[in-house]
Formats: structure tokens, sequence, C-alpha cells
């Protein structure tokens, strides 16, 4: 049993994700960083589908109610258990009544706190993970006590061979034209693929919005609607664009100009608030060869983990 | 009964398959809403499901187009494009509805935001702007946007209403209402710039009841009025998890 002293901002339980459940209108939710998401599974010992909590930007405290190991990833924040500092992107004991203080991300956005055995909340149509939207859990508030899932709290802690990559200083975000890049001029399709674009502080689970260039389409900004996706990137009347993100519609009726490519997704979401980039166009094909390049490297990361060489106690 | 009056060609050459990301592809044979159109997406879709192909993960039929999401890793987009374009020319759609839902409203009470001043912007009495909304057979064009939320074509050109220009910042689930020229059933409290005339004890969505969802893209839907004590009593019963309407079947 984990207890929340204090949450952090945005904080509530995902697991993988909720599939299958678009043509019924519920997006998947799940981890807007899914690698962070699953290497702090990983890292306890816990499988991908296992729920963790995910929080934006700050962490907030936590007290363990039995042993367990806990692992923080998704940034580098200041992690303490008591008063000790522990490194993020690694797992660590807790013993019974020790308190974890997870701080703010420096930048990053999207944090991951893992434990060992998984935040077994109930499910709901086969997941634990939180939509706000469609009123599927809720956000964690101070006092909550999760429950944990079985697991071996003397079990190995371990690290990762090699460290996720750093944010570049030139953020670059790949993306695929369409499904409605027609809807627009040539030249502000240019536009779309050359000026830089900035996060704007209207963001959450299901959107970013981005401070840039206003993108007109030639015959206005109603199509009959259809589907959607995580990535996709609408423009409404305004004509500044939004990134459709975990928590998102399931269909829109705005013209979407491109997709975001798997492979970048997360990198976006990561993307602290004013931080500014570029769309790059990649063909479909391409961009499912990058994706299927990331996410084997991504199990590599995953498989195998070091095993830390457990502190003496005196 | 498949659509004589829509020549196979012209079907073929409407075609358009569009590029969604890495994962997905938008199969769109229109730009039209349009109930023979529908009908075909949804045709497709079963094929899709029935054809059980690799790699497809997931699909979202909507007005015109078929959203279908695949794994990179079994199955690229071009093949996928094949597929799809194979089974859409051998299809048999059928346009008409499988199965029918009689949803009882109640044309009244808080969720009416609208009834009166429509009622009186048409020039008819509520009572029979209730009497037209309720004798009208809807088509559910696709389930969309929210949970379970239904997109309704079939709205009586007489009731075809614009949206409000500002959205109301929250409506109650269960609302029934009028945007352009469609209707819809709110499934999920929420912001709406749709118009309101009633309200179904029905839930449409209830994540804790098993189907957690009813009504299904194709779908019929016929609304009966009930008054406001039926109305309160079939709430009592669907907070308990009752769905309240079971679809008949239709030959």
């Amino acid at each position: 049993m984990i207890e929340v002293l204090r949450p952090g901002m945005m904080l509530t339980v995902q697991d993988a994700g909720r599939f299958g459940f678009r043509h019924a209108g519920v997006s998947q939710a799940g981890p807007m960083d899914q690698g962070a998401h699953a290497l702090a599974n990983a890292l306890v010992g816990n499988g991908p589908q296992a729920a963790a909590l995910e929080f934006a930007t700050t962490g907030g405290t936590f007290r363990a109610h039995s042993a367990c190991r806990i692992a923080v990833t998704g940034g580098t924040p200041e992690v303490r258990i008591d008063t000790d500092v522990v490194a993020a992107g690694e797992s660590h004991r807790m013993e019974k009544g020790q308190t974890l203080s997870i701080g703010t991300m420096p930048d990053s956005t999207w944090g991951y706190l893992a434990v060992s055995g998984g935040f077994e909340v109930p499910l709901v149509m086969g997941s634990r993970a939180t939509h706000l939207r469609s009123g599927i859990g809720a956000l964690v508030q101070a006092g909550a006590h999760l429950p944990l899932g079985s697991h071996d709290p003397r079990a190995p802690c371990y690290t990762t061979y090699r460290q996720p990559a750093p944010l570049p200083a030139t953020t670059i975000i790949r993306a695929v034209a369409g499904p409605q890049d027609d809807a627009f001029a040539p030249e502000v399709l240019e536009q779309f693929f050359g000026d830089v674009f900035t996060v704007s502080p209207k963001r959450d689970r299901m959107a970013m919005v981005l401070d840039g260039p206003a993108l007109p389409a030639r015959h206005g900004h109603d199509i009959v609607s259809d589907g959607t996706v995580m990535g996709s990137v609408q423009v409404p009347g305004s004509g500044h664009p939004l990134v459709l993100m975990a928590e998102s519609q399931t269909t829109g009726g705005y013209p979407k100009i491109a997709t975001v490519i798997g492979a970048d997704l997360a990198r976006l979401a990561q993307l602290p608030t004013g931080r500014k980039f570029r769309f790059e166009k990649v063909t479909q094909e391409k961009a499912e060869d990058l994706w299927v390049h990331h996410i084997r490297h991504q199990r590599a990361l995953l498989h195998p983990l070091r095993v830390k060489i457990a502190r003496r106690r005196p | 009964m498949a659509c004589p009056d829509i020549p196979r060609r012209t079907i073929m050459d409407d075609i358009r398959i569009l590029p969604c990301g890495d994962q997905a592809l938008s199969f769109q044979i229109s730009d039209r809403i349009d109930p023979d159109v529908n009908a075909r997406i949804i045709a497709l879709a079963a094929a899709l499901g029935a054809a059980a192909i690799a790699g497809v993960t997931e699909y979202v039929p909507t007005y015109r187009a078929l959203l279908v999401r695949y794994d990179p890793e079994v199955l690229r987009g071009a093949e996928l494009a094949r597929h799809l374009r194979r089974l859409y020319a051998s299809l048999q759609p059928d346009r008409a509805p499988a199965r029918l839902w009689r949803i009882p409203v109640w044309y009244g009470g808080p969720a009416a935001l609208d009834l009166a001043d429509l009622a009186a912007e048409k020039g008819m009495t509520a009572e029979a702007l209730a009497a037209l909304h309720s004798a009208s057979d809807f088509r559910v064009f696709m389930i969309g946007f929210a949970p379970g939320f239904a997109y309704l074509g079939g709205l009586p050109e007489a009731l075809h209403t614009p949206r409000l220009e500002i959205p109301r910042q929250m409506v109650p689930a269960g609302a029934i209402g009028i945007g352009g020229q469609q209707a819809s059933i709110n499934s999920v409290a929420g912001p709406s710039g749709w118009r309101f005339i009633g309200s179904t004890p029905v839930r449409l969505f209830d994540p804790a009841r098993n189907p957690a969802f009813l009504l299904t893209a194709g779908d019929a839907v016929r609304f009966t009025p009930v008054d406001a004590a039926t109305y309160d009593r079939l709430t009592a019963r669907a907070a308990t998890g009752d769905p309240l309407v079971a679809p008949e079947v239709l030959s």
C-alpha cells in the first residue's frame, strides 16, 4: 500500500492504455510517454501492463506502508527516500514507513512513479488507465491509499545499461502529412513544415495547443467528422494547430494537416512549455520504419537491465 | 439489399486512402453525410473484422471513412490499403439497419434547455415539436467524440437548427440534442453547443455496467415520449446499472 501525502500535478494512475474502444468513443488514455512508463515498470520488476502513477512536472510525496521497490522515470527530478537523495532512472528499495519525495523535473513534462506489484486500482473495461474526460478514474488526491499487487520487495534493484537519450537542444518533431493536408494551400503546408512552433501552456492529457503561424484552411475549418489518433494535428478555426494526445476525442470535425509519428510522440509530449520546435515531413513508409526501429530500441533498453549491487547496511 | 442506384464504378472512383501517421490510415469513400455511404463504411468495417488480418489492431467507422489502426511490425500501410481495396470491391452492403432501439425521452425538464425557444422559432408548440421528433426514424451514423456519443441522421428538415455560437459549459448525460442537420444523445456530461429538447434516462455509456455501451454505428433509433413520473422511475432503475432498453432485431 502506498499513501499519497501530497500529490504532484495531474497525478493519475495509468497502465499501458485501454485499447480497442475507439469505435465506442473511448481513446486509449495510458501514458503520455509510453517508453518512460515501460521503463519505470521494468525497473521494479513489473510487467509492461502494470499501473504506475503519472504526474506533470512535479511528483509529490508518498509513504510506503510496506516494503517495496520504486523507480521514477520521465525526467530528472530530485528524488529522496526520507532524507537520502537517490537517482531517477533506477529502482530503489523502500522500507515500511519511509517517505518518498519527488521534486520538479527541470527539462521534461511527464514523470512516472512505478512501485513493485503495480497499483491495483479496479479494472474498468479491462484496464486501469485513468480517463478523466470519460469519468473513468480521477485525479489522485492527498490521503489516497493505493493498493499494490503481489510482489517480492527483496528482489534486486535495477538500472539500465544505456540511459534514455536526452532531449537535443534543437527539437525536430517528424510528422506525416495528412489525412487532410489538401485542405491547406501549398504555402500554408510549407509554413507548417518549416516555421517554428512553441509549446503553449494550453496542454493536458487530451491535447497540446501550439503557438506559431496561423494555418488557414482553404475552404473553412469544418469537415465531415472522421477518426483521430494520438498525434493527429488538428487545425480549428483559430488557425492554431493542436496535437491530440492520449486522452483525446476519438473523432473530430476539424481538418488534420498532419500526424506526429509514433517514434516522436513521447518527445513532443515531454517538451517543456515554452520550448520551440519545428515539424519535419516524412512519408508514411519512412515513419513505419522509424517506429519499428524505435520500439526495438526501446525493448533493447529494457532487456536486459543491470542488477545494482545492494548497498551494505550498517 | 445492395445499393443499385449508385454504379460500382463511381464508388470505386471516390476512394481515397489517407495516411494518419505510421500506425493508421483512413479509407475514405466520400465527403458527404449520406446513409448509403455510411452503410458501405459500416459494411467494410464488418468485412475487415471478419477477415481477421494480422496486424490490424483497431478500426473506427465514421460517416464516410473507416479509420484503421495497424501495427507496422506486422503489417505495413501499403499492404493494408491493398486488403481494404480488395474487401471494398467485393462488398455487399446492406442499407437496412439490423437493430432498432426505442429510447424513452421526456420532452421537458432541466435538460430541455432549448425546447421552448426552438418551438417558438419554428412556429410550433413544444408538443408538436416533440411529436415530430418522436415520429422520425433515426440512424446511428457513428459513435465518437465522447464515450458512446451517438451521431444520429434522420432529423426532419423542419427541426434543423444551427449550433450555439458559444457552447454551454455543462450539459447533462442523457440530454437529447439537435446540431445542424444531426441529432444526438449525450452520453456523458460535458460542454456542448448543440440545442437540447429533452432527456432520456437511458445511459449510453456506463463503465460499471456490462455492456458499458449500447448503440453501435448502423443501428436504428426511435424516440418514445414518456412523462416526468416515468422518467424519474426509469432514472432510478438506470442508476442501479439497468440498461432499460434492449434492441429489436430487424429482419
